[in-house]
């Protein structure tokens, strides 16, 4: 462990380059630059609104404000955003670099961090961006529980980078995970109250939802930013267990199979 | 610092009967294996002391690269272990990392990262780099409006910027024109002699000859030979034309060298020597001097054609001059079993006072990798001196008239 970290360590110089260098490079040859990675997010959320506050006039129940809703659905949207980009870039980020893995020798758990860097670096951006929407919808901020979202942003990272490595190292062998995440991940998105409160949910099937550690996760997000309150903490320690069998699972999972992984590529 | 040590190394791959067998492997909780080794390498024992220059050949599909793989450690191997001490730099895929979009000296810092080097240290090298690979302004441009030959350059002056402990090159010796290549040929010479452990695969005899000590032959995965370069690259040279039932002695031929001769031996030489003038077999002949070589051939099967070739070399090894009689259009058809022929080559020994050997050859059409008869290297050893011309130097003959002008 000790051995793997210190060898990260070592390349840093190449995780911080290849992270800014891939931020130049998706915006290199547009003329509007870096203005995209907002657009995405925000036409999303410009239609979630239109289509479910406007024209089906769908109202956060409990809560008062008539910009409660987009508030509700970016906080969702944005988290889910940071998770399946690191998931989906994850499960794939073997097979990407795979001329790189053949071909020169570097500590192989770089790419995966150099996701999560990528991944946190585009939600830096939006997040602070939602907080501005935030304090011009509302005209002032959660406050304090706003800090309660550093431990649930490492809770998340933790869970997604853990599932994204599992993924990665079996997609280099069994290329269907590849193919099926794609398809898993949007039933998932549906199955987790982003777009809709848990409230809707028939009381007889929601602890199906609370099994889902994304439930948790976004919940936090949706609890601090819209109505100030603080995370429910009971409810992360399922999350916390279950991010950590992940990465540990994962950690064995790539020590074993690392070796084997470049022959297969 | 510098040395490579492999004991009992073993590559294999793992074979899988379908895709599900292997899912079988993964989730059985018991250790069955469903999967058979396919072995790349096997068995492989060397080392390689500080400083020592060590030429890997075999042909393709031997293991060469896998080898090479294996001690930069970018795979791992099944059984056995590598120790290697000091810095390890490998030459084997110029311009991996490089991104079109970028200038050349992001794509230098880019790369440098992914040696491992710090930033700072990248920006020290920088301007030796750019010097060394002689590019110019284009240094600011993207990559993408380079020509091949400047991408390879400017991989090749990043990957050799800092002088390594180890070196390892596969064929990446021959890169960009020829101007370049003899300044990267000289660069790594200069690492040799500054004390860099050097690896190298190369298909190219001439360049392992003059920067080896020492070869190691590769065939199916093993070490087949290893030891002197002559040798070694005589054994090779005939492991190229190995078809079916053909083979591969070596012997101590005169003056202790070892002398290869392969081939299926359909044909044979019986008698090869280098005459005088006058008629008589001789061993030292005077530069300039009028020579025969005289070669007596065996026809021991029906063939459909039949070349004679030979090569002359020097004390390396390296060809000096080479012909055949497919060249000289005297390619003789359907010699049949029993036939005895002579083929007699008179030529001017225009060559530079040193030892030279003759390498012979019987095959068909224009070279011995389609049908090799016979291939005997050293099968004549000759000294040239130089008795009655003006001195010089250098293996070739080519006095000059000389006309000098004062104003």
């Amino acid at each position: 462990m000790n051995s793997l970290l210190s060898a990260l360590w070592a390349y840093r110089g190449f995780v911080l380059g290849s992270v800014g260098r891939e931020f130049q490079s998706r915006y290199r040859n547009s003329l509007l630059g870096a203005a995209w990675m907002v657009l995405n997010p925000l036409s999303m959320v410009v239609v979630y609104t239109v289509i479910f506050s406007k024209l089906m006039r769908a109202r956060l129940p409990g809560a008062n404000g008539s910009f409660a809703y987009s508030i509700y659905l970016c906080a969702g949207v944005f988290a889910w955003g940071l998770f399946s980009e690191i998931v989906s870039n994850g499960q794939n980020v073997f097979l990407a670099n795979a001329n790189l893995l053949k071909k020169l020798s570097f500590p192989r758990l770089c790419l995966p961090v150099i996701v999560v860097c990528n991944a946190l670096l585009n939600f830096g951006i939006i997040f602070s961006l939602l907080l501005l929407l935030i304090l011009l919808l509302t005209g002032h901020l959660p406050g304090l529980p706003l800090l309660a979202l550093i431990p649930v942003l490492i809770l998340q990272v933790t869970f997604s980078v853990g599932l994204g490595v599992i993924l990665g190292v079996l997609n280099v062998f069994f290329r269907d995970v590849g193919q099926s995440f794609g398809i898993i991940i949007q039933f998932w998105f549906w199955f987790t109250p982003i777009v809709y409160p848990i409230t809707i949910v028939p009381e007889k099937i929601r602890w199906l939802l609370t099994l889902n550690p994304m439930t948790h996760l976004i919940g936090a997000y949706q609890s601090v930013l819209v109505s100030g309150k603080y995370p429910d903490w009971p409810s992360c320690l399922w999350v916390a267990a279950v991010s950590l069998l992940l990465c540990v699972l994962a950690l064995r999972l790539f020590r074993r199979h690392a070796g084997e992984m470049v022959d297969e590529l | 610092m510098g040395t490579i040590q492999v004991s009992n190394l073993g590559k294999a791959y793992k074979q899988y009967a379908s895709r599900w067998s292997r899912l079988a492997e993964w989730l059985s909780p018991f250790d069955t294996v469903r999967h058979r080794p396919h072995w790349i390498l096997r068995e492989i024992n060397f080392s390689v002391e500080p400083g020592e220059a060590v030429g890997i050949v075999g042909i393709n599909g031997a293991g060469k690269s896998t080898l090479l793989k294996l001690i930069t450690g970018t795979t791992q191997p099944t059984t056995g272990r590598i120790a290697t001490s000091g810095r390890v730099a490998a030459l084997l895929e110029l311009g991996m990392g490089f991104h079109a979009d970028f200038t050349g000296r992001q794509n230098v810092f880019m790369t440098g990262q992914l040696l491992g080097m710090r930033m700072e240290e990248i920006a020290e090298l920088l301007p030796g780099i750019e010097a060394f690979a002689e590019i110019g302004d284009y240094i600011d441009q993207p990559l993408r409006v380079y020509s091949s030959g400047m991408q390879i350059r400017l991989a090749f002056s990043v990957a050799t910027a800092r002088r390594p402990d180890i070196l390892i090159v596969d064929e990446a010796l021959s890169v960009g024109d020829a101007y370049f290549q003899h300044k990267s040929f000289g660069r790594i010479r200069e690492f040799r002699n500054a004390g860099t452990t050097l690896l190298i695969v190369s298909h190219d005899r001439q360049a392992i000859q003059s920067l080896c000590s020492r070869v190691i032959l590769l065939d199916g995965g093993r070490v087949l030979q290893e030891g002197e370069p002559e040798a070694v690259l005589d054994h090779y040279n005939a492991l190229l034309a190995v078809r079916q039932n053909q083979a591969i002695r070596q012997q101590l031929g005169e003056e202790g060298r070892v002398q290869t001769i392969s081939g299926t031996s359909e044909a044979q030489i019986i008698a090869i020597g280098l005459y005088s003038a006058e008629g008589e077999r001789v061993k030292s002949v005077r530069v300039g001097e009028q020579v025969e070589l005289r070669v007596e051939v065996a026809v021991n099967a029906d063939l459909p054609e039949l070349v004679f070739g030979y090569q002359i070399r020097d004390r390396l090894g390296h060809v000096v001059y080479g012909t055949n009689t497919y060249y000289l259009d005297a390619t003789l058809t359907e010699p049949r079993r029993g036939e005895k022929i002579t083929f007699s080559f008179f030529f001017a020994a225009n060559l530079g006072p040193e030892s030279y050997s003759i390498s012979a050859a019987l095959h068909a059409s224009n070279s011995h990798v389609i049908a090799n008869y016979e291939w005997r290297d050293l099968s004549v050893v000759f000294n040239v001196v130089n008795t009655d011309r003006a001195a010089f130097v250098g293996t070739a003959w080519l006095p000059p008239r000389l006309e000098c002008s004062r104003d």
